[in-house]
């Protein structure tokens, strides 16, 4: 188990090489000159030169390429943003932890929320609470988060006048944009874990269980809840991967200074240092999150666990089955 | 009193558009101690009236009609939910067709015997850990292995730790839903043998649920032959076994190869069983029934005794012509 655990890790090694190699050749051939672009009309060749040799764009391909992994893999240092020239490992130091809150958050809600109206929707399957809960999760899980934000923002804030508009400074202000990424996702983790426990409370060892004479309440716990899991850990290492980069659409409405708007005003700006990190970033959490959900299924899922640790299970199988045949 | 005795049982399953009759006024006894043979092919109605015992049918869309199923005179279908959780699993359990799917994939074996003892004997983890090996080492499992999950196992050894979680709290009876139809007939021999032995160890009586007549003639006391939802013949093993009066019953056994008979070909029942959402009038078997005449396709046959302990379910053999 633990060998597999670290050949995973050890494996996002050559994906991150990969994803390096890709963002930084996809920047390299993009039309446009970077220094033409800092240094506006009217400089001299001398000028130029030195401003290409500043940010190490004198070199070919392949020196650049090195010179942007290395410098990534010893000083952590993505670059400077073209902009503002401020180092972009300093923006992330400041920005990522807004981004990873208002994500961590926003999916800690949705599993609290979600699963059990996903649960509570399955074992009461087609009475009124079900067909209710179902509709509405539709209807989140229609609405895109920008409609939803804005909804919230003219409501709430501007009608009503209880929450604020922008920024991340009280308490209150959190509220709208945590609620704009948790709706849909609560929408999203409700009706699959009504799906999955759907097809699990009909299987023939919960009639097994049945038959014990557990409780229902029990039944469900121990017996069912379990075997729902590894679904919904696929889905939901995705969801925390992807909120916690940051929502483009909801910090740009909110107006806060997290990845999403980083990212979002890069693009804008062809700032392709920025854009390239903050690819990477979220490359990175992405492979992250990937190896943690396949090492939560060994541990959820017992006949996954025993694949990774194949070699040794048939050997002692083969002892086992003999002596029990004979 | 009997053990279990079951009177007027009809269960239906309601779909949208069709009222499926799965059993229909079933009258079933077993002693204590005794074996009840259930017999009939896929889609007679016996598994269905099994789930009735322990109130498993899935609702809805399935539904008991009506009838009583007394259980030491007590009326299971009347008690609370809490009263049957008590009896099943402790005095009532059930061993289930395929063995591949009944245990739960994510709990170690040890552990799915002993839940089922810790909930009904009133005693501490441990103890019933040790029961739960004691009950491994019955079925012929190495204790050790408790520790391992089911996809460790033979589909064989599977349905023993099946076996041994229904057998655990000693229970009254026990219901085996073709224990054996998932195994392969080198383990299914090894398997019924088991069984047999226990249940004299545990003094459990039986309702031995299969479509095959051999496991009946190895197992049980009673025989109980099931057609569309209901019984055509019943009685002791020899009675069905020696003297078969109801023609489906005679077709069962004309359908199984015999060692002493030289015949060229078997001699299979033509047809299919009715569609149990409009089951014909009169008798159930009169499409596939060689002998059947008008009456059969008028009258409801009648449940008759023909000799002490002999009931037969066709008027034809009834009167002697068959």
């Amino acid at each position: 188990m633990l060998r597999y655990i670290l050949k995973r890790v050890l494996w996002v090694i050559p994906v991150m090489l990969g994803v390096v190699i890709i963002v930084f050749t996809i920047t390299y051939l993009t039309p446009g000159d970077p220094v033409m672009t800092i240094l506006g009309s009217g400089y001299t060749p001398e000028r130029y030169a030195a401003k290409a040799a500043e940010l190490g764009l004198d070199k070919g391909y392949f020196g650049q390429l090195v010179a942007y992994i290395w410098n990534i893999i010893t000083r952590l240092d993505f670059g400077k943003s073209y902009n503002s020239n401020i180092p972009i490992v300093q923006e992330f130091a400041a920005r990522y932890p807004i981004s990873v809150s208002i994500g961590l958050l926003s999916c800690m809600l949705i599993a609290i929320i979600g699963l059990p109206l996903g649960i509570l929707s399955a074992v009461k399957q087609y009475s009124v609470l079900d067909y209710s809960l179902t509709t509405l999760a539709l209807i989140f899980a229609a609405i895109p988060s920008f409609v939803l934000s804005i909804l919230g923002l003219v409501i709430f804030g501007v009608k009503l006048g209880w929450l604020p508009v922008s920024g991340l400074d009280s308490f209150k202000s959190w509220i709208l944009p945590v609620l704009a990424n948790t709706l849909p996702g609560v929408a999203g983790i409700m009706r699959m874990t009504r799906t999955t426990m759907l097809e699990v409370i009909r299987q023939d060892y919960i009639r097994t269980a049945r038959s014990k004479g557990l409780k229902e309440s029990v039944i469900l716990r121990k017996h069912a809840l379990k075997n729902c899991l590894i679904p919904l850990v696929t889905i939901f290492g995705g969801m925390i991967a992807h909120t916690t980069a940051g929502s483009i659409i909801v910090e740009n409405i909110f107006n806060i200074r997290g990845m999403g708007t980083y990212l979002y005003s890069a693009i804008l700006a062809r700032d392709y240092p920025v854009i390239n990190g903050c690819v990477l970033l979220i490359a990175f959490v992405v492979c992250v999150m990937n190896l943690l959900v396949d090492i939560t299924y060994a541990f959820i899922d017992p006949r996954i666990r025993s694949q990774y640790e194949k070699k040794r299970v048939t050997r002692k199988k083969i002892t086992t089955t003999k002596a029990e045949v004979a | 009193m009997s053990l279990l005795e079951i009177k007027h049982l009809s269960v239906q399953f309601e779909t949208r558009d069709s009222v499926i009759k799965a059993v229909n006024d079933l009258d079933l006894t077993i002693e204590a101690g005794q074996t009840l043979g259930l017999v009939g092919e896929t889609g007679a109605g016996k598994t269905t009236t099994a789930l009735s015992i322990l109130r498993l049918i899935q609702e809805p869309p399935g539904r008991i009609k009506g009838g009583e199923i007394l259980f030491e005179g007590k009326d299971l279908l009347k008690v609370s939910n809490e009263e049957m959780r008590a009896i099943r699993g402790n005095e009532i359990s059930m061993i289930f067709q395929d063995p591949m799917t009944a245990l739960n994939p994510i709990i170690r074996v040890g552990e799915q015997i002993a839940e089922v003892i810790r909930l009904h004997e009133n005693c501490s983890k441990g103890e019933a850990m040790e029961k739960a090996l004691y009950m491994l080492e019955t079925v012929g499992i190495r204790p050790e292995r408790s520790m391992d999950y089911p996809h460790q196992f033979s589909g064989g050894m599977k349905q023993r730790v099946v076996i041994a979680i229904a057998l655990a709290c000693s229970p009254k009876l026990l219901i085996a839903d073709e224990p054996t139809t998932a195994l392969d007939v080198t383990i299914q021999a090894q398997v019924l043998e088991m069984m047999n032995k226990l249940k004299q160890q545990f003094n459990t009586a039986m309702l031995m649920i299969t479509h095959d007549l051999g496991i009946v003639a190895e197992t049980c006391d009673h025989v109980a032959i099931m057609y569309a939802g209901e019984l055509v013949e019943y009685g002791t093993i020899e009675r069905i076994f020696h003297n078969p009066r109801h023609p489906y019953t005679n077709g069962l056994f004309g359908a199984i190869p015999s060692l002493d008979k030289d015949v060229d070909r078997l001699r299979p029942i033509p047809g299919l069983m009715p569609d149990p959402a409009a089951l014909p009038k009169g008798c159930k078997f009169q499409e596939r029934c060689e002998y059947a005449c008008d009456k059969c396709r008028e009258n409801a046959q009648m449940f008759t005794e023909i000799e002490p302990g002999h009931f037969v379910r066709c008027e034809r053999a009834v009167r002697g012509e068959i």
